[in-house]
């Protein structure tokens, strides 16, 4: 026997044993720095599939079916974009872009950002909770018990948890989403040639399509987004070493959002709009037509992924809103806090809920008014707060060497620019043309 | 008379000879050469290079009217011509209120936290014919945060009515501290830090999780090492790896040092292994094996909880002989809590809390001042089986001992604490 040579071959196989179980340590050591960090990103984006968001999508499924879905790439690259600059900003500075503003602009830039994403947020968070009232009228309950409910839930759960409890929640309601892919699927639509129109762009020059695909892009791309994503790296206390699980978090939560959207559209545009449903203005009504055409069970995950954007977003919007303000006037502010520690946070947070979920109770809720009033606020706040960021973010004593290349930066600029352009033209419709798709 | 930098801004300026000069746009502070005067005025004038108006060349300065004529500004009257004036030129020595006070965070060592700075109060002195402001306190309640909404906009006078019964919220000045990352700058400005280490480093941690990572690191940079250790060991983790290593390994090395070694051993436990094996390498021999040594337990193990460094005392010697002994060696007081006893084979045999110490007669030995029970753990055993022990013996401390029965650490109470409260 050749004992040598045998010892041999077992030496060889016990290193290679010894080097798969060091890989094997490695990559879960990097899972689990890259699973702290994950997080903000994934959130935000997700949360940006609000319940206004779903609104715009659905009736671009139903009144145009296929054609929009080109939009999607160039909007998943406008949101990274944006995101990721504030993701790098919270990391490198460990500081809120509301105090980033107040330091470099001054109290007044500052304040007129507060002042007007209060208001604009507020509007938000109606709609969300009329959201809420109308996924659950498709469930046969009224909004007067579910509405009061809804708001209790979402008020309790940020007074009691911790950041990273109530984070893990979050992180559970995005994969909620996934009934849109189920309901897609059950739509039976014909995926080549969804797949066909999302990577071959073709413009239609009818004011109706532009007006809708204006509203996609501009509902993308929400100010109160950057405020609650850097807000997020820096009570995570990220360091600037895991910067790069932190892009990843920002570069999954943009694709994954953008995912999504291309299953409500694809959902409302095999069903809806082949059936000729074409004048669906909400995702309740669209929900409700989906019924008889895919079946209950495409209409009840339509239905049930309202519900749980809405939740979401009638969370995180306060919270982010809450932040901004506490942050800009020094208050403290954050999850982490006890209630007594920072008093102003929890109160904004709380008038917020009441006064938004009190809307949509009164008999007569405005609703159509007020989202027009979010749209012409937006046009006012996003185009301020997005020169801000590009502004911050190239300034060399801040980041130091993270400023951004000239890449990205002309990336930056031009799609900071078309957003800017869009949001304002957004805002022109809604003062003088009665409103462009509730976004 | 009581003046507010926001009213300054914007103040038009006239000579000697009634001539308008410019418009103030800044005001400076030398702290070389006295921390809270008014040294310097920057008046802008417009399309031409601002001039400098110094402290003994004012003056008067004339507070804004209450109506809404179309000058409400504040004036300042100069004393001397404009051909007096100096030309502007930066310099980095001079701190500026609008640049680096107003909107910026500052530590208020009086209250003990951080805050962001609204506006600032000055008041008048007059001196031989001229005029001297001098910063009394910093505004960070709701009256600064008026003013500088309304400056410009509405009339001052207006603006002080305005303000009256709005809470006050000030800070003066000398509980200021202030907070400027650039170590260069630091030295120019005369900030040091002295004031802060005063504080206690757990109200300083807490201060310096409001501030930004690189106000953070000029912090600690600054502090002497004592403190730096002191608060590194009370900050969150994820910062205090952050903080060290930014720092150069000679300077982290001394303050590790500092630092017990169950707490430096969780620094450099939570560092990348080429960064805790360079700062090891810069600590002297003995200090890195005892923490070497710690490092080699795993973090949730009695051994990850312990400290090495304690009390230990023949069992049969008595209270005099072990006061004596006590007072001549470097012992931390304010962790004294419970001396651990030897047996003739070095062997663990039991603890004396210091109380039983403090009312046993003179010469009574250790052995008849042991607690019971007898407990011990083994360094590799779960963190949960410790919490469990303090609980159920009501413990203060708790011994580690070695497979050969000899202790190698003891285990307080308030490590168990902050374990359990970061659950």
């Amino acid at each position: 026997m050749n004992w040598e040579a045998i010892t041999t071959r077992v030496d060889a196989v016990k290193t290679r044993g010894t080097d798969l179980q060091k890989r094997l340590r490695a990559l879960r050591h990097r899972l689990t720095l890259l699973l702290a960090v994950i997080g903000p990103g994934l959130i935000t984006s997700n949360v940006d599939n609000d319940a206004g968001g779903i609104s715009v999508y659905t009736q671009a499924g139903a009144q145009y079916g296929y054609t929009l879905l080109w939009a999607l790439i160039p909007m998943t690259i406008a949101l990274y974009v944006t995101e990721e600059m504030c993701a790098r900003m919270g990391v490198i500075t460990g500081k809120g872009l509301s105090d980033l503003i107040r330091e470099e602009f001054g109290f007044r830039p500052t304040f007129f950002v507060m002042i007007t994403g209060f208001f604009v947020d507020l509007a938000n968070v109606v709609a969300e909770f009329a959201g809420v009232a109308a996924s659950m009228q498709i469930f046969g309950v009224s909004k007067y018990i579910a509405v009061p409910i809804a708001a209790a839930l979402v008020w309790a759960l940020v007074l009691k948890g911790t950041y990273r409890q109530v984070e893990v929640i979050f992180l559970f309601a995005c994969t909620l989403y996934l009934s849109y892919l189920f309901s897609a699927i059950f739509a039976k639509p014909d995926w080549l040639e969804a797949a066909r129109h999302t990577i071959i762009p073709n413009i239609r020059l009818e004011s109706g399509y532009l007006v809708m695909l204006m509203g996609l892009i501009g509902t993308t791309i929400a100010p109160w987004q950057f405020f609650y994503l850097q807000a997020g790296f820096v009570e995570k206390k990220v360091s600037p070493r895991q910067y790069p699980q932190a892009r990843a978090d920002v570069l999954f939560g943009s694709v994954s959002c953008m995912v999504i959207v291309f299953f409500i559209i694809v959902c409302t545009a095999a069903t809806l709009y082949k059936s000729g449903h074409r004048d669906i203005t909400d995702a309740a009504q669209a929900a409700e037509a989906l019924i008889p055409l895919a079946g209950r069970g495409a209409g009840i995950l339509f239905a049930f992924g309202l519900l749980n954007a809405s939740l979401f977003a009638a969370s995180i919007l306060p919270l982010s809103t809450a932040h901004v303000i506490c942050e800009g006037l020094g208050f403290e502010a954050g999850i982490d806090h006890k209630f007594k520690e920072a008093p102003i946070f929890y109160w904004l947070y709380t008038i917020l809920i009441v006064v938004g979920a009190g809307i949509v109770l009164l008999p007569h809720a405005p609703l159509w008014k007020i989202l027009i009033f979010s749209q012409v606020g937006n046009g006012l706040w996003l185009p301020v707060v997005i020169i801000f960021i590009l502004l911050l973010v190239n300034r060399r004593d801040l980041m130091g060497e993270y400023v951004n290349t000239t890449t990205f930066n002309v990336v930056a600029w031009v799609t900071a620019i078309a957003v800017i352009l869009l949001t304002l033209v957004l805002a022109y419709t809604a003062i003088f043309q009665g409103g462009a798709p509730a976004g | 008379m009581h003046l507010y930098a926001t009213e300054l801004v914007g103040a038009e300026a006239y000579d000697a000879q009634e001539h308008f000069v410019g418009r103030v746009r800044e005001l400076f502070i030398e702290p070389a050469d006295q921390p809270n005067r008014i040294s310097h005025f920057l008046l802008s004038r417009g399309r031409f290079q601002p001039l400098l108006a110094r402290y003994d060349q004012i003056a008067a300065v004339v507070p804004g009217t209450r109506k809404l004529s179309p000058r409400f500004g504040a004036t300042i009257r100069l004393n001397c011509s404009e051909r007096e004036l100096t030309l502007y030129t930066p310099n980095e020595a001079w701190l500026a209120v609008r640049k680096d006070l107003l909107d910026q965070q500052i530590i208020d060592t009086q209250g003990r936290k951080v805050v962001r700075v609204n506006d600032v109060d000055l008041s008048e002195q007059k001196t031989n014919g001229n005029v001297e402001l001098r910063l009394t306190q910093v505004d960070v309640g709701l009256p600064g945060a008026v003013r500088r909404l309304l400056q410009g906009v509405v009339a001052p006078g207006f603006i002080r009515k305005l303000q009256n019964p709005l809470p006050q919220k000030t800070i003066r000045w000398e509980f200021v501290n202030l907070i400027e990352p650039d170590p260069l700058r630091r030295v120019k400005l005369r900030i040091t830090h002295e004031k802060l280490e005063d504080l206690h480093p757990a109200d300083l941690a807490e201060m310096m999780e409001d501030i930004s990572a690189a106000e953070r690191q000029g912090i600690i940079a600054s502090l002497d090492e004592e403190t730096a250790a002191a608060v590194l060991a009370e900050l969150d983790e994820r910062l205090t790896t952050q903080i060290v290593e930014k720092l150069d390994p000679e300077k982290a090395a001394d303050i590790l040092e500092e630092m017990a070694p169950d707490a430096a051993a969780d620094v450099l436990g939570d560092l990348p292994k080429e960064t805790s094996e360079e700062l090891l390498e810069e600590m002297p021999g003995h200090e890195a094996s005892e923490v070497r040594g710690l490092l080699a337990f795993d973090e949730n193990t009695a051994g990850g909880m312990m400290n090495p460094e304690f009390v230990f005392v023949g069992e049969t010697a008595t209270r005099d002989e072990v006061l004596q002994w006590m007072r001549l060696q470097d012992i931390n007081v304010d962790q004294l809590d419970t001396i651990v006893l030897l047996d003739g084979n070095a062997r663990f045999s039991g603890t004396v809390p210091v109380s039983r110490l403090l009312l046993a007669d003179p010469d009574q030995r250790m052995l008849e001042l042991k607690t019971e029970p007898l407990i011990g753990v083994p360094g590799n055993a779960d963190e949960q089986d410790v919490f469990d022990l303090f609980d159920k013996y009501n413990l203060r401390m708790l011994t580690v001992t070695n497979s050969e029965g000899r202790p190698i650490g003891t285990i307080t109470v308030d490590d168990v604490v902050s374990r359990l409260v970061k659950k």
